[in-house]
Order: structure tokens, then sequence, then C-alpha cells
């Protein structure tokens, strides 16, 4: 019963501040939205007991992107979105409509909630909930699947933040010192 | 730069607190919720708190943009090492069961190892990250 109530108060607040952001058109208002926004769906992870997944949701989600967002403003200078009023959001609210509905559709078929004879819990799960003791011995079964049996794809994603990490500091890394350097050397060529 | 008293006080409070939570969130991770991606996020998270009190330039002087780069390769190398000592070990790549005397210490061993390489990785990348971004509005 509590943990209906709370869904429904998390979700309505979720849809709330959806909504907010949808509305409102100054940017540094908008990135404090997404960080609540990601701090309320970590709390509907830890009502379905994906605590790992709500962890990660509130360090990086709330914490960490938020932060990295008004880095981001702080650079571009752009405090507020342009409004043309030429826009007619008739298409793109038929488009949205006919997705959302189609998606519905398809969630009719999704076995219900925490199903012990859905087929995502029939195929590997209880081989993990069985053996993640004596294989490993690690309680936290998510970090055994995470590190051990998982282990190739948690390869994966480390050197998908590597990546990301190269990529950034390609693209705006390093002093910027050049610029400057380079109109110096033409002034000097010039004299 | 302004005084920001309130600030500096309670942020000196709060940055080892950070930095002990995020290690106990990267050696805990075993028994509890948590694990590298988690610990790496809090820890750069204390960095980031100290830069944006102190100023960026404090900040590097911690920790040197160089020594981030180094770092974020570091714990991806870790991570793959272990694979190779697996296989050295006579196993699979990744398969940690071989590298200590029972396959129970040895898998202990491995996500212990692979953690730490995760951790290390995403904190210096999320710090490198924050540092080319804000280091970008530098005059």
């Amino acid at each position: 019963m509590i943990d209906i109530v709370i869904n429904i108060v998390l979700l309505a607040f979720l849809a709330i501040t959806a909504i907010a952001i949808v509305r409102m058109t100054n940017l540094f208002a908008i990135i404090m939205l997404f960080g609540i926004f990601s701090f309320l769906s970590a709390g509907l992870f830890v009502v379905m007991d994906a605590v790992d997944v709500a962890f990660t949701e509130a360090a990086v989600g709330a914490g960490i992107s938020t932060v990295l967002m008004i880095a981001t403003i702080a650079l571009t200078k752009v405090q507020k979105e342009k409004h043309t009023g030429k826009h007619r959001p008739w298409l793109p609210l038929a488009v949205v409509i006919i997705t959302g509905a189609t998606l519905v559709y398809g969630t009719l078929d999704i076995p219900a909630f925490g199903d012990p004879e859905a087929p995502a819990q029939k195929h590997v799960a209880p081989y993990y909930i069985k053996q993640s003791i004596p294989d490993t011995g690690v309680p936290n079964v998510v970090t055994a699947v995470l590190a051990s049996y998982r282990g190739f794809d948690t390869l994966g994603e480390v050197v998908v933040v590597f990546t990301a990490g190269i990529a950034v500091l390609l693209l705006i890394g390093g002093k910027r010192t050049k610029q400057s350097a380079i109109k110096k050397e033409r002034e000097k060529d010039d004299t | 730069m302004t005084h920001n008293l309130i600030l500096r006080v309670i942020s000196k409070f709060l940055i080892p607190l950070i930095i002990l939570f995020a290690l106990y969130v990267q050696f805990h991770g075993d028994f509890g919720p948590g694990g590298g991606f988690q610990a790496g996020v809090i820890f750069s998270s204390s960095i980031i708190l100290y830069a944006l009190v102190f100023g960026l330039d404090a900040a590097e002087k911690i920790i040197p943009t160089a020594i981030l780069r180094i770092l974020a390769s570091l714990g991806a190398l870790i991570y793959a090492s272990v694979g190779i000592a697996s296989i050295f070990s006579g196993g699979n790549y990744l398969n940690y069961s071989v590298l200590a005397d029972t396959p129970v210490a040895g898998q202990h061993l491995g996500i212990l190892l692979v953690e730490l390489g995760v951790g290390i990785t995403v904190s210096a990348v999320m710090l490198i990250i924050f540092f080319s971004f804000v280091g970008r509005s530098r005059p």
C-alpha cells in the first residue's frame, strides 16, 4: 500500500517537473529542474529495489551532469531560449501522441512488474542468483554480474568513458594560448 | 574573488567526508550497493566542490591535468591487464578464478582490481571533462 502511494507521489512530481521544464525559458532554472528530475527517478529506482541503479542516477544524473551543464552554460553565455513565434506545434504534437500511444499499446504485452514467470527472469537470472555466492563469494549479485560474469561488458563501458574523456580533451582541452600566439606571430610578420 | 566564509569552512569539513564515502563505496561494492562507477563520480565531485569554492587554479594544483590524463588511461589499463593476467594464469580473458589459489579468492581479487580500475578511470575522466569545460571560460 505505502509503495503505491510513494510511486504515485514520485510519478506526479516527475510529471510536474517535466511540464515545468517544457514551459520554462530560463536555461539555468531548467538545469536545476533536470537535477530534481534525476533525483526523483533515483527515488523511483529505490522503490523498485534497484539500489545500484538509483545510486548511479543520483550521483551521475543529479550530481555531475548538473555541474557539467552549468559549466556549458557559463561557456556559451546563453541564458535564455530564443522564441521565434512562428513555431507551429501540431505536426510534432501528432508525432509524439502517436508514438506515445504505440508505446503504451506495446506495454500491454509486457509481463507484470516482478512477475517470476517473465522470460527475463527465466533466462540467466536463476543461475546468477543460485551460483553467485558459490562462484564468487560476493554477496551483492549486481557487483558479481557486472564485474565478473559480464566483465567484458564492463570493460567496454570503461573504454567508452575513457573515449569520452579523450574526445573532450581533443575538442576543447588544453590551454587557449594558441590563437593569441598566432596573432603575435602575425604581428611580428607584419612588422 | 569574494570571501564566501561559510562555503569555505563547510566545504573544508565536507571534502574529506566525501572522499571517505567514495572510498567506502569503492571497496564496499562487493557487499552493498555501489562500485567503481559510483565511487569514481563521488570522488570527482569532491574535487569539483573544491574547484567551485576555492577556484580552478587551486584545484589544478592538487591534481594537475597531466596526471589526470595518465590516471584515466591507467584505470582502463588495470582493467585490461587483469584480463591478460588471467590468460597467463591459464584461464580465459577476464576469468578471475585462476588468479589465486582458490576460485573464490581469485574472483575476489579480480573484482577488487577491476572495480579499482573502473573507479580510477571514471573519476579521472569526470575531472578532465570538468576542468576542460571550466578552463575554457577562463579569460
